[in-house]
């Protein structure tokens, strides 16, 4: 499995050397890839519906856990098969619908690596391997919507998905690991039989919160639905793609996944039906209001996904059987919708339905693509959409509480809202009087509207013969999803009962509300009044308060000045190593163990003192130099009172080299010139030694503490045991530590190296030598 | 001498961060300098300081036969010193290649803020 | 700076100090000394005679650029980590001859790796010191 996910990718990075090679003749290959794998996953059917899972396990960090697991099971087959399956419909509309578009090796390249991400999402039996694909998602879509990249509406539509997205995708981060620490595994198909200890962790409400977070960002639900629509922006092969089967779906797969460990329990079951139930309600009205092709198809999308959660949130069987047939439905009518308004957006080069209409009679098998399309979508008998509304209402009717009622009328209202924008956007366009500005209109390419079709047409083959379609891809997708065996049939006729008439009075009433809804500029800008109260309105304040806030704080922080940024970093480990040593206690010095001060380290501690004294105040260069070695030398003669005479050595000649060096260089230059204030002066003077006093009472502290000599102690007894050295000073640096020094003389080495180059290097003629 | 040679520590620290508050990059990296030697007495100060015994084994024994000077911190402040000469070294030719640029001393005439950061 | 006194003691002071930091390279592992110390002391006896006849004198002397001298003693001190490998011990295994040599001592892998230290400290401190003064 590995391997599939592994051919996108590998074709992808292939693009950026042959990219050019395939934007013309080669081009024909591109659609051959998903094709392949689909067949590749066709080829499982038969055996994973009998049940058989293929598990696949490859090293990565085992020492963490995190390793390539792969799992093949009915939930990630269906998925894997909407994913190369649309795929490959895509691939061929997309490859006639981008030719000769500058960036289209750019475009296959993103779509590759995208596909590949989605398998990989559905694929994954690890959860750090899921996440990892999860966010290539993110970024890959980025790149998809942000494609027509000199747009700015498109740059901020990539932009806004992908925040939400990854944003989502840091929750999702943070509930996995707790889910994984929690469970002490990271197989997924592991975490099954911890179930118990899962669910009744005290932190249980936290890590399913933070993973509903990712989904819900991901699957657009309400309140973070508002990215969809502004991913519409994207080429219409993108939108097809993205919003029919794949990068939307990953959070409703994470769900479905996830159901069985974490799901049936009333934190799982509540949230997923009020967010969803809000979801498909909000977006299924909104969508009725729309004139933009797209912008239909995108609230209709996100009411469906809403749909989709309220189904895993009721959890019964039959709406995990509900669940696991929409999935299929929804993807097949849905991206067939997208690519017809694709085809009429490229010939007409407009997505307004209230400009278009009569394109039947120029784009005929267009029509007849989105025409069934659409019927699937109103769920006419004989369509899958039928099959798939049954079970909805079979759901929501047989739900154990007192609210079936109260939630079939919600499943109607929101489905009836469906219909009619079904047959705005797969309807409209094509029926009454030709507009004179669209006849000369042709048809495409074969390959634009031969994908569409066979979708459309799909749509109505499944619908006939439910049973089968339902044992091959359905049956062990709601197994997986439900946990346990489903024992699904689907069938066309039920009989004449409640659900029947129910799906018949959805099918009228949003055939009426078609008629009547007359959706026009007017109406849509009063609803966009609205959105001051909307949850994207408050988002995109929120985001860019923050914005305003980093921007403030780094013009205010950040002046561009050295010394004001050491003065913060000073004044703030000043109060935290203050506020630290406070809570440390009072100052203790033992006085026994200290060694008794003699003259002379009193007369070198003096003449120290004047050498600093120096340094601080004096306005000759050549002063404040020597004093400075002057204070060197002083601490050389520490060393050599208290027995490092090696230290003092090099001290003593290193200081004598840099002060060598200064002169050498500073001779030249003029005497300091007293650029401060006094007030300035006496500030930094109180930090300066506020600063020395806090060293010096830590340094109190720590002389306080007992010293610990194991190292030290085993550094001297095995000096010449081991090393057969007896200065142990030397031994440590040659012998114990000799990589250390080995390092030590390379950063010495590029320390010379950049003086040498510093100093060769000649600059451009503005430089006065 | 413990008392202080703490006296000394943070007496060096004081000036050194005084130094490094200052406009003029000389002050700049003297006071680095200061920073680094007082770190240098405060790591030998940590291992306990012992007058007049080297860490050096007498030559007829194979082993130590009496306390001596911890070895760790001079070994650290060995390489400390040794590494504090190529910093200086580089800084200061750093130095005289900016001041040969810009003809000052003076860090903020190094400043190009654009305006919209200001 | 060109005094007659420090040009003449300078011209005796070299070879003294760098014997003195030959000294202290070689018994560094039983006494005060070692690769630094000695490294530095060998600069500052070029240092001394630069200043006293001119850098361009020094260099003469030295023949050979002191940039090279840093890939020379990295090189050594390299091969002396390594060269355990080739026995088949752990990198940086102390190696030694049986019989200690007059004068010198003990001669082991560890002395290499500090002979590599004193090049490259005379390499760096050379290379900073001469570059700067010869292109002022």
């Amino acid at each position: 499995m590995l391997f599939t996910v592994l051919t996108g990718l590998i074709t992808s990075s292939l693009l950026i050397p042959f990219g050019k090679f395939i934007k013309t003749k080669w081009s024909i290959v591109l659609p051959f890839i998903p094709v392949f794998l689909f067949i590749f996953y066709l080829l499982q059917v038969s055996s994973v519906a009998s049940g058989i899972n293929f598990v696949q396990h490859i090293s990565w960090v085992p020492s963490l856990g995190v390793n390539f697991d792969f799992r093949l099971d009915g939930l990630s087959l269906l998925f894997a098969l909407l994913i190369t399956g649309i795929g490959s419909g895509i691939f061929f509309y997309g490859r006639t619908y981008l030719k000769g578009h500058p960036y289209f090796d750019r475009f296959f390249g993103y779509l590759l690596l995208f596909m590949s991400a989605m398998l990989g999402v559905v694929l994954a039996n690890n959860i750090i391997t899921l996440f990892i694909f999860w966010e290539l998602t993110s970024i890959s879509s980025f790149f998809l919507i942000g494609f027509n990249n000199d747009n700015k509406d498109s740059r901020k539509s990539a932009i806004t998905a992908l925040s939400i997205t990854g944003i989502g995708g840091f929750f999702l981060l943070a509930g996995l690991l707790l889910l994984g620490n929690i469970a002490e595994t990271f197989i997924i198909s592991e975490l099954i039989d911890r179930r118990d200890i899962i669910i009744n962790h005290s932190l249980y409400p936290l890590f399913v919160g933070l993973i509903f977070l990712g989904a819900f960002t991901k699957s657009a639900q309400f309140p973070f639905h508002f990215w969809l629509p502004g991913a519409m922006k994207a080429p219409t092969p993108v939108s097809a793609y993205l919003h029919s089967a794949t990068m939307v779906k990953a959070g409703i797969y994470l769900l479905a996944r996830f159901t069985p460990i974490l799901g049936n329990t009333d934190f799982w079951n509540y949230t997923l039906m009020i967010v969803g139930g809000i979801t498909m309600i909000y977006a299924a009205v909104h969508s009725l209001f729309r004139i933009d092709l797209k912008g239909i198809l995108a609230y209709s999308t996100i009411s469906a996904l809403g749909i989709l959660t309220f189904l895993l949130g009721l959890g019964t069987k039959d709406a995990i059987i509900a669940a696991s047939v929409f999935i299929l439905v929804h993807a097949l009518y849905k991206a067939t919708l997208f690519m017809v308004t694709g085809i009429i957006d490229h010939e007409t080069h407009t997505r307004d339905i209230t400009q278009l209409a009569g394109l039947r009679k120029v784009l005929f098998p267009v029509f007849i693509a989105a025409l069934l399309a659409a019927l699937s979508s109103a769920g006419l008998p004989l369509t899958f959409g039928f099959i798939g509304k049954d079970l909805i209402y079979e759901a929501t009717l047989h739900y154990a509480n007192n609210w079936a009622l109260w939630l079939t009328i919600l499943a109607v209202a929101t489905n009836t809202a469906l219909v009619a924008a079904g047959f705005m956007a797969g309807v409209k366009p094509f029926v009454g009087k030709l507009p004179t500005q669209f006849e000369k209109i042709h048809l495409p390419y074969s390959s634009m509207w031969l994908p569409p079709l066979i979708l459309g047409v799909l749509g109505i083959v499944f619908g006939c013969m439910p049973g089968m379609i339902g044992d091959i891809f359905n049956h062990r997708a709601a197994d997986s999803i439900f946990g346990a065996e489903t024992e699904m049939h689907l069938k066309i006729w039920h009989g004449f009962n409640t659900v029947l008439i129910l799906s018949l009075c959805t099918l009228a009433a949003g055939t009426l509300l078609y008629l009547f809804n007359k959706p026009s500029a007017a109406k849509l800008n009063a609803v966009e009044r609205l959105n001051n109260i909307s949850p994207q309105h408050i988002i995109l304040k929120l985001a860019s308060l923050v914005e305003r806030f980093s921007t403030a704080y780094t013009n205010n922080v950040h002046d561009g000045f050295l010394r004001s940024y050491h003065f913060k970093i000073i004044v703030f480990a000043e109060l935290l190593l203050a506020y630290k040593l406070w809570l440390s206690g009072p100052i203790q010095i033992d006085f026994e163990k200290l060694t008794p001060i003699t003259w002379y380290e009193i007369a070198f501690v003096l003449i120290l003192i004047g050498a600093v004294y120096l340094i601080v105040t004096t306005k000759s260069r050549l002063t404040s130099v020597v004093s400075t070695s002057v204070i060197g030398y002083c601490i050389c003669l520490i060393f050599v009172f208290y027995s490092a005479p090696d230290l003092a050595m090099t001290q003593f000649t290193i200081d004598t080299l840099t002060t060598v060096l200064f002169v050498l260089v500073l001779y030249k230059l003029p005497g300091f010139i007293n650029f401060a204030k006094k007030g300035v002066q006496i500030r930094d003077a109180i930090v300066a030694l506020g600063f020395g006093v806090i060293i010096s009472l830590i340094m109190l502290k720590v002389l306080y503490e007992p010293t610990t000599t194991e190292i030290s102690d085993f550094y001297g007894e095995n000096s010449y045991l081991l090393a057969k050295g007896k200065n142990v000073v030397n031994v440590i640096l040659v012998d114990f530590r000799g990589i250390d020094t080995m390092f030590e003389t390379v950063v010495l080495s590029i320390a010379a190296l950049g003086v040498y180059s510093l100093i060769k290097l000649r600059l451009k003629s503005s430089e006065k030598e | 001498m413990e008392l202080l040679l703490v006296f000394v520590i943070g007496l060096l620290y004081a000036a050194g961060v005084y130094l490094i508050l200052r406009r003029s990059m000389v002050k700049l990296l003297l006071g680095i300098m200061l920073l680094g030697n007082g770190t240098n007495i405060l790591i030998f100060l940590l291992g306990t300081i012992t007058k007049g015994k080297p860490p050096v084994i007498d030559e007829a024994y194979k082993v130590f036969q009496e306390i001596y000077a911890d070895p760790i911190p001079q070994a650290l402040i060995l390489t400390a010193i040794v590494i504090s000469f190529g910093l200086t070294s580089f800084a200061i030719v750093l130095l005289k290649r900016v001041y040969a640029l810009v003809d000052s001393d003076d860090l903020d005439d190094l400043n190009t803020p654009e305006e919209e950061d200001l | 700076m060109k005094s007659a006194i420090l040009q003449t003691a300078s011209r005796y002071l070299l070879p003294i100090l760098l014997l003195f930091s030959f000294f202290l390279l070689l018994r560094g592992h039983y006494y005060p000394g070692g690769g630094f110390v000695g490294g530095l002391v060998a600069s500052i006896a070029f240092v001394l005679h630069s200043f006293a006849h001119g850098t361009e004198n020094t260099m003469k002397i030295l023949r050979y650029k002191p940039l090279s001298l840093i890939p020379i003693g990295l090189g050594i001190s390299a091969l002396s980590v390594v060269a355990p490998m080739i026995a088949g011990l752990p990198p940086m295994t102390g190696l030694w001859f049986e019989e200690p040599i007059p004068v010198i001592g003990m001669i082991g892998s560890a002395l290499f790796f500090d002979i590599g230290v004193y090049l490259v400290v005379i390499g760096v401190v050379l290379t900073i010191l001469f570059t700067i003064s010869l292109n002022d």
